[in-house]
């Protein structure tokens, strides 16, 4: 893989995410309040990205629906239905992930 | 001194469970991808935000334009500039100390931060060690996992689910606390109709900017 691209994607990483770390310091340091249509955005718009996520992470199985998409659909199934049973978020990752792997192999 | 480090220290004990477990998962995701243990501490050193590098992964061994990259880290980290807001004051407070605390407020942290009965400088003390501690338990995890990933004898295929399991959870936390559900329907229905237009290689950048848009567009209609 080449180096540069690798440092230049994590150095440019490091910088937006300190940038939006920052922001507020800057813009709002003095005490001024963020616009309200702001504050709303904030609330609603990490769910909308988190959805966006988790089809990125299971676009192989439209390549793949059998290899990939069972194994996904079961890791899934797993993740979520032990986290609306416990609440437990170390217990969720390690036996959805746990499973994926496991469905993996025996496809 | 030492009775505000252990005060830090059993605050950030709920902390250390997770991130060692969590971001040892994403050492050995990171390896198990090609990248040895020494990235996995520079991009836990410089970037510092959970859900994000995860993602970095997948970015950067699909090949993903910087561009890519620029724009996923500012629509996954904004909510960070959310979490600044609410310390803007009492950051402002802490002199030397306030850049290292800009730089590493993450979700946990936060939260923590925000339980912490307001006690001035005693307080302003234990957020640093929580920061401080948190971070250390985060590169330790890191570096663990791409260790690890060297030298466990099987195979790692499949680690990669980490991430989506870690998303499902923070997506179903979501969506319970939602008061619309229409935020979340909006990013699936979205990025499903970029992915079979667009193909998978592709086709996040579009989903994130579509989405986005949409949601600014229904922000600004609803009361």
């Amino acid at each position: 893989m080449d180096t540069k691209y690798i440092l230049i994607g994590i150095a440019v990483s490091a910088v937006v995410t300190f940038a939006l770390r920052a922001l507020p310091f800057v813009i709002f340091g003095g005490k001024r309040q963020m616009p309200e249509m702001l504050v709303k955005l904030g609330k609603v718009l990490p769910a909308t990205i988190m959805a966006v996520l988790i089809v990125y992470c299971l676009k192989g199985a439209v390549v793949a629906p059998v290899a990939t998409g069972i194994p996904s659909l079961v890791g899934v199934l797993v993740t979520g239905g032990t986290y609306k049973w416990r609440h437990n978020t170390l217990l969720s990752i390690l036996l959805g992930t746990v499973s994926y792997m496991v469905v993996l192999r025996i496809i | 001194m030492g009775n505000i480090f252990r005060k830090a220290f059993i605050k950030s004990i709920p902390i250390m469970c997770s991130y060692l477990f969590v971001s040892m998962a994403y050492g050995i995701m990171m390896e198990n991808a090609g990248f040895k243990w020494y990235y996995s501490l520079l991009v836990s050193l410089t970037v510092y935000t959970g859900a994000y590098q995860f993602v970095l992964v997948t970015l950067l061994s699909s090949g993903a334009s910087i561009l890519t990259m620029a724009l996923t880290a500012f629509l996954m980290n904004s909510r960070q500039s959310f979490y600044a807001l609410t310390f803007v004051d009492e950051f402002n407070r802490m002199g030397k100390r306030k850049l290292y605390m800009i730089h590493t407020m993450t979700d946990e942290t936060y939260a923590v931060n925000c339980t912490l009965p307001d006690t001035g400088k005693e307080k302003q003390s234990i957020m640093f060690w929580v920061a401080f501690l948190s971070r250390c338990y985060w590169m330790i995890g890191a570096v663990a996992g791409g260790i690890l990933g060297q030298i466990i004898p099987f195979d790692m295929t499949g680690i990669d689910f980490c991430m989506t399991a870690l998303f499902v959870i923070i997506f179903i936390d979501q969506w319970e606390k939602a008061e619309s559900h229409i935020p979340a329907i909006v990013g699936i229905v979205i990025a499903v109709l970029c992915l079979l237009v667009v193909g998978q290689q592709y086709f996040l950048l579009p989903s994130l900017l579509i989405a986005s848009a949409v949601l600014v567009v229904w922000n600004m209609r609803r009361k």
